[in-house]
């Protein structure tokens, strides 16, 4: 399987993703410059965290305007799995391949710190690997990652299933007291309706392995190459 | 026309010094000259009061790559083409003036430094300095200066593993910010700030120029500025986007073929940059000011010679090679011009519009002048001494109470608070995370890893300069011997108060020799340095902080050790001391004394060769896997360590005997005696460890054991883990939240 990476002027976990899906699980992959358009080659794509564009004007809101993204937008139209992570989440919501906002944090700082994700819906192309309610050790990295949305879609994101992951304490506990950036209903990834594009603010790519801290970010990134072998069968 | 009175201030440059310069050029300088020679005889550029001294720090390693001074950073071998370049920089004085800007732009400038020498920058680190945080304005300046760090390091992808917060009034007026960068060069391509023959190209690249930062080298870092609040036109405004692109596409053109020589663009500008490349490179230098791209209309040559615009970066080019160079940059969106060429001659020649403004030797600029100071231990100093630490009254509180007010007081309370705010796991190598003694780092590809700390103690500092800043270089390599790396390298960063003051002139000469002896007693180089000068609050001089990077090395990434406790039933061993409790001489200038009497006084003491077999068994023992946990002794003393280690393992300990028999206990529990070092080991794999030690004649002890949910000392004291805990982990928001405190 060929994971394409995307790299944004300011994208910095492009290299962490390529470790991730090539040094640790043995994936083809390649970096695809912003102001690329063709994504032949590749069997998934990743928009990595980072600041794209320095995050001027608003989180993403450049970054979907680069060459690639017409590309990206093509792609996961014909089925393909994009995964965004952090900033990549956030450029999907701005190119409206996925819905709602990620906001300032509710407290207004920066966070770095170790989450734990509650996995809502297994049956994804990005979590097949999971069991649903298993909790995953994941670190997250930002200041703007408090998702919002209308009502309607927030009530159609839940009774689709289209909320992958919530932010839990290590026994899967969905609660107000461990919500790190007040997003809505504790959400800390989506999909979008088709099942095929995945935004997450926590970063899988920084947990690829036991000596960094864990290895649950794994589950994401094998769970895509799972259903692609399927697919492909 | 002799230069005015007013004209010499502006640029810090005494009557003397002017005269110095008419000497030597045979004439009055013009005004464009002046403003080169402000610059480059600064403080910050020339060091004319601690180049003498700083000569004197041993350099010599096989590892040593690149000598301190040499490059904008030293840089160590690792071997296997791998090499690391690291630096320390301080940006105190922008920081005083506009904390979020200043701290950000000392991040910023301190990353130019190592990607220049050809390294990918893989990690900050920041040390810190604050006056007493029930100061509203000090609340101010600390968070400013936190959220500055965070914006830009956050934002450029490196992360920001480890430092100190320190507290103390001396610093109230003049807080000191520190930023540490470590970068790791591959395939043994390192790169040079020089061009390679006359002829090659001097381009300008990133960010235009504007008028921001003019006089930052010679006003802020170079006088005292309390009264100088207009100075805040001095302080740069960060891009940390523009950066990150810089560094990629810099990195990237040291690829290309033609080009010979990269530089960052720093304090005092193009006039430092260029010039000391030309000088590096044994060339003259033409330089053509009107090529330079601003950001701003009207701007003099003086203005774009002088302007301290961050994201710049120098390259030195092959003529007739630029094409390549110039597509790169492009693809970057990023600016790239030639402002000049390399010729042969020895002067710097500056152009503006294809007339000559200055024509300079560049021998004259860059060979500032030198002062000497002989040093006398001044009187008040010897009183502080000799204070007598018996005297100390016993405390009316409990010893509970007194342990929960040192967990939670913010020089002691975790500062998890602070470092959440940065990013510490990109890059995806961090595996020992802030919080710990020192932050580990595997090196991808190797089995290898390194690890990172600062420290410094500007109290013990005062107290003792010399034997203060012995202790620094002890414990910094003793946060790295904890986690069983092996120092190899240092880096410091000097914050001093008014140099032209006799006690000062003491406190630097005496800091160069204890940082000699104990770099000498640890057989490491200093492979890079900075000084900043004329720190002083109300008129008075800081604490001498002379601020203490180490890097040390793993060959076994897998085999470290982390500083909380693992099991229940695990053995408590001190190494370094065979009684669990200090001295009453522990106390000289202990957290403790400050603290609950309010007292500064005593004298430090470090037996160096102790420390260091100390840190010798330490390691052998961590990385043979006989130690469950290792830490550090140091503020706070053993009652602080014991608590650290046990909450950050979630576990509590019980230490058999009673701290001073009942007397004394605060000396027992809190005093800060060197060369201690806290483990945690299953019980049988004790006997190894005492074996170990007695070999290399280190005194140990068996203080108690690991377990239950509280922490007891001897029979009559206990505190819950859980308070400890609270104390410990709420300490620094409560000290330093904007709400009243009770």
């Amino acid at each position: 399987m060929k994971f394409g990476i995307v790299v944004f002027p300011g994208t910095w976990s492009d290299r962490d993703t390529h470790h991730a899906v090539s040094g640790v699980l043995g994936q083809d992959a390649d970096y695809i410059w912003h102001g690329d358009a063709n994504l032949d080659q590749f069997d998934a794509i990743v928009l990595p965290g980072g600041f794209s564009y320095g995050d001027f004007l608003r989180c993403g809101a450049i970054a979907r305007f680069s060459p690639v993204m017409e590309a990206v937008i093509a792609f996961a139209d014909r089925g393909g799995p994009v995964l965004g992570i952090c900033n990549g989440f956030q450029v999907l919501c701005e190119a409206g391949l996925l819905p709602g906002v990620l906001m300032r944090n509710d407290h207004l700082e920066f966070r770095c710190i170790w989450t734990d994700l509650r996995v809502e819906n297994a049956s994804t192309m990005f979590t097949s690997a999971a069991t649903e309610g298993q909790t995953l050790h994941i670190p997250m990295s930002h200041g703007e990652g408090n998702y919002q949305a209308d009502e309607a879609t927030i009530e159609r994101l839940e009774g689709n299933g289209q909320v992958v992951f919530r932010y839990a304490d290590a026994n899967g506990n969905v609660t107000p007291e461990i919500n790190p950036n007040g997003s809505i209903n504790n959400i800390a990834g989506i999909v979008n309706e088709r099942g095929n594009v995945l935004g997450l603010m926590p970063h899988p790519e920084k947990a690829c392995e036991k000596l960094i801290g864990g290895e649950d970010g794994n589950v994401i990134f094998t769970s895509m190459i799972e259903s692609a072998v399927q697919t492909l069968a | 026309m002799t230069a005015s009175q007013e004209t010499l201030d502006e640029i810090a440059l005494s009557r003397a010094e002017y005269e110095a310069i008419v000497d030597r050029l045979g004439r009055e300088p013009g005004p464009l000259e002046l403003g080169l020679f402000g610059a480059l005889w600064s403080e910050h550029c020339g060091y004319k009061h601690t180049k003498a001294l700083l000569r004197t720090l041993p350099s010599s390693s096989e590892r040593m790559l690149v000598a301190p001074g040499a490059e904008n950073a030293g840089v160590i071998d690792l071997g296997d083409g791998l090499a690391i370049a690291m630096k320390i920089e301080s940006h105190n004085h922008p920081s005083a003036v506009e904390p979020f800007e200043g701290a950000a732009t000392g991040v910023g400038g301190i990353i130019r430094d190592i990607f220049a020498m050809g390294a990918r920058p893989i990690a900050l680190l920041n040390s810190l300095r604050f006056g007493q945080p029930t100061d509203a304005r000090t609340r101010y300046l600390l968070n400013g200066v936190i959220g500055g760090i965070s914006s830009y390091g956050n934002c450029i992808g490196i992360p920001d593993v480890g430092g100190e917060i320190f507290f103390s009034d001396t610093y109230k007026g003049n807080p000191l910010v520190n930023a540490m960068c470590v970068g790791l060069i591959e395939n043994g391509k390192m790169a040079s700030a020089s061009a390679k023959e006359p002829g090659d190209l001097l381009l300008l690249v990133g960010a235009d120029t504007g008028r921001d930062g003019i006089h930052g080298a010679s006003g802020l870092a170079s006088r005292t500025f309390e009264e100088h609040a207009e100075l805040r036109s001095a302080v740069q405004v960060g891009n940390p986007f523009l950066e990150k692109v810089l560094i990629e596409a810099c990195l990237e053109a040291l690829d290309l073929p033609g080009v010979v020589g990269l530089q960052d663009c720093g304090a005092a500008g193009i006039t430092s940059a260029a010039i000391e490349m030309a000088e590096r490179s044994g060339m003259g230098l033409q330089l053509h000011v009107d090529r330079v791209p601003r950001r701003e209309e009207g701007m003099t040559p003086y203005e774009v010679m002088l302007s301290e615009s961050q994201e710049r970066m120098l390259l030195a080019v092959t003529h007739g090679k630029e094409g390549p160079v110039f597509a790169l940059f492009e693809k970057w969106d990023l600016d790239a011009t030639v402002i000049g060429e390399f010729e042969n001659g020895r002067d710097v020649r500056i152009f503006d519009n294809g007339s000559a403004v200055s024509s300079t030797p560049i021998v004259t600029l860059t060979d500032a002048p030198e002062y000497r100071f002989t040093a006398t231990k001044p009187d008040w100093l010897k009183t502080l001494q000799n204070a007598d630490m018996t005297a100390t009254p016993m405390p009316e509180a409990t010893p509970e109470d007194v342990l929960l007010k040192m967990l939670a007081a913010p020089n002691i309370a975790s500062k998890f608070p602070v470092y959440r705010q940065y990013d510490y796991h990109v890059q995806t190598n961090t595996v020992i995370e802030p919080g710990g003694d020192a932050a580990v780092l595997r090196l991808k590809g190797t089995k290898r890893g390194i690890a990172l700390s600062t420290d410094c103690n500007g109290r013990i500092c005062y107290l003792d300069p010399n034997v203060g800043t012995a202790i620094a270089v002890a414990e910094a390599c003793r946060n790295l011997s904890v986690t069983g790396a092996e120092p190899i390298a240092l880096t410091d960063g000097l914050n001093f108060g008014n140099p032209e003051t006799p006690d000062v002139q003491f406190q630097l000469t005496e800091v160069i020799a204890g940082m000699t002896r104990a770099a000498n007693a640890f057989g490491i180089p200093i492979v890079s340095g900075n000084a900043s000068l004329y720190n002083e609050t109300a008129g008075t001089s800081i604490y001498p902080t002379p601020i203490i990077g180490a890097l040390g090395v793993l060959d076994d990434v897998e085999k470290h050790s982390t500083i909380g406790f693992k099991s229940e039933g695990d053995v408590i061993v001190l190494l370094g001391s065979d009684s669990a409790w200090d001295t009453i001489d522990g106390l000289a200038g202990s957290e403790y004394l400050e603290l609950v009497h309010g007292r500064v006084e005593g004298q430090p003491v470090l037996d160096l060769d102790l420390e260091v077999r100390v840190q010798a068994v330490c390691r052998d023992a961590v990385r043979a896997g006989l130690v469950a946990s290792a830490h550090d002794l140091s503020e706070g003393g053993m009652a602080v360590a014991i608590a650290e280690s046990a909450i950050t393992g979630g576990i509590g300990a019980s230490i058999s005997e009673s701290p001073g028999d009942g007397n004394r206990w605060d000396a027992a529990m809190f005093g800060e005696s060197q060369s201690r070092i806290l483990l945690s080991v299953s019980s049988e794999n004790l006997v190894e460890i005492e074996t170990l030690a007695a070999a290399q004649d280190v005194p140990t002890a068996v203080i108690g054991a690991v377990g239950g949910d509280s922490l007891s000392f001897g029979d009559s004291i206990s505190v819950p883990l859980n308070d400890a805990s609270d104390a410990w982990k709420n300490g620094f928001s409560a000290a330093t939240s904007d709400q009243p405190q009770k």
